[in-house]
């Protein structure tokens, strides 16, 4: 699978306003959901979804990255956005440090494979340092999308 | 079936097991996997047909993809190989993560 097959490039956003957890989902749902990806008046179901799932278990993994996600009867297929704060959130990561960037994805309660599919795709380039490095280093969101793009050519990106 | 090989530095120990919860390895069984897996002194490797991971890395194991019916090698080395590779044995296969199998 491609960043391209499931990245909602338009929403992606490079500075974050929201400045907490919550906050940053919220925005980041709201990004998705105004670039017509979620359905009808769904979004703030889909925020308390992804919160509820938060608190469950942290999907801030260490090395400043998180993945919050949820699966929703909203999507047919997997979505994507991607935020990035430059000054770090609080995510109750398990390395307990600020996350820089944030990738939110809402998969359909249907189509598990297509969650592990994506999930491996953002894994691969995310648990590289020269990858993160370079997410961070982004400072547009034409800049990210380059390297999104650069990473479905590259896989050793 | 089961292989073991008594080696100076202890045991080495691979197994064959496959995914039998019907959404597969997401997040919170590979969650489950890397706690149990970091329990042990033993290093601890999964591999599936493409990749070989670090069992103990909630990254490294979030690339995996392994849906259900997707079988993986867990490879354990050290002292306490043996029992790590039942304990995940039993994680995978048995509790299947308390998930469901499809159809459920």
């Amino acid at each position: 699978m491609k960043f391209a097959d499931f990245v909602c490039f338009e929403a992606i956003v490079p500075e974050l306003e929201a400045k907490d957890r919550n906050g940053v989902i919220a925005e980041l749902v709201c990004l998705l959901d105004k670039a017509g990806r979620l359905g009808k008046n769904n979004s703030e179901k889909i925020t308390r979804a992804v919160i509820k799932r938060e608190r469950e278990a942290s999907t801030g993994m260490g090395k400043g990255v998180a993945v919050p996600h949820v699966k929703h009867t909203s999507v047919k297929d997997v979505v994507a956005v991607l935020g990035q704060s430059a000054a770090g959130i609080d995510f109750s990561s398990l390395d307990k440090q600020p996350v820089y960037s944030v990738i939110l994805l809402i998969s359909p309660v249907d189509n598990p494979d297509r969650h592990l599919q994506a999930m491996e795709k953002i894994f691969k380039h995310l648990q590289k340092d020269k990858f993160r490095k370079f997410l961070r280093q982004s400072e547009s969101a034409e800049q990210i999308e380059d390297l999104l793009r650069e990473a479905d050519e590259n896989p050793s990106l | 079936m089961p292989t073991g090989e008594e080696t100076l530095e202890g045991a080495i120990c691979q197994r064959q097991v496959e995914i039998k919860n019907a959404d597969g390895l997401h997040m919170r069984p590979a969650m489950q996997f890397v706690d149990i897996a970091n329990g042990f002194d033993c290093d601890i490797t999964v591999s599936n047909s493409q990749n070989c991971v670090d069992g103990k890395s909630i990254m490294q194991m979030s690339m995996l993809a392994a849906t259900c019916g997707t079988k993986l090698t867990i490879k354990a080395e050290g002292p306490d190989a043996r029992e790590a590779v039942d304990a995940l044995q039993e994680l995978v296969e048995a509790k299947m993560f308390d998930e469901p199998p499809p159809g459920d």
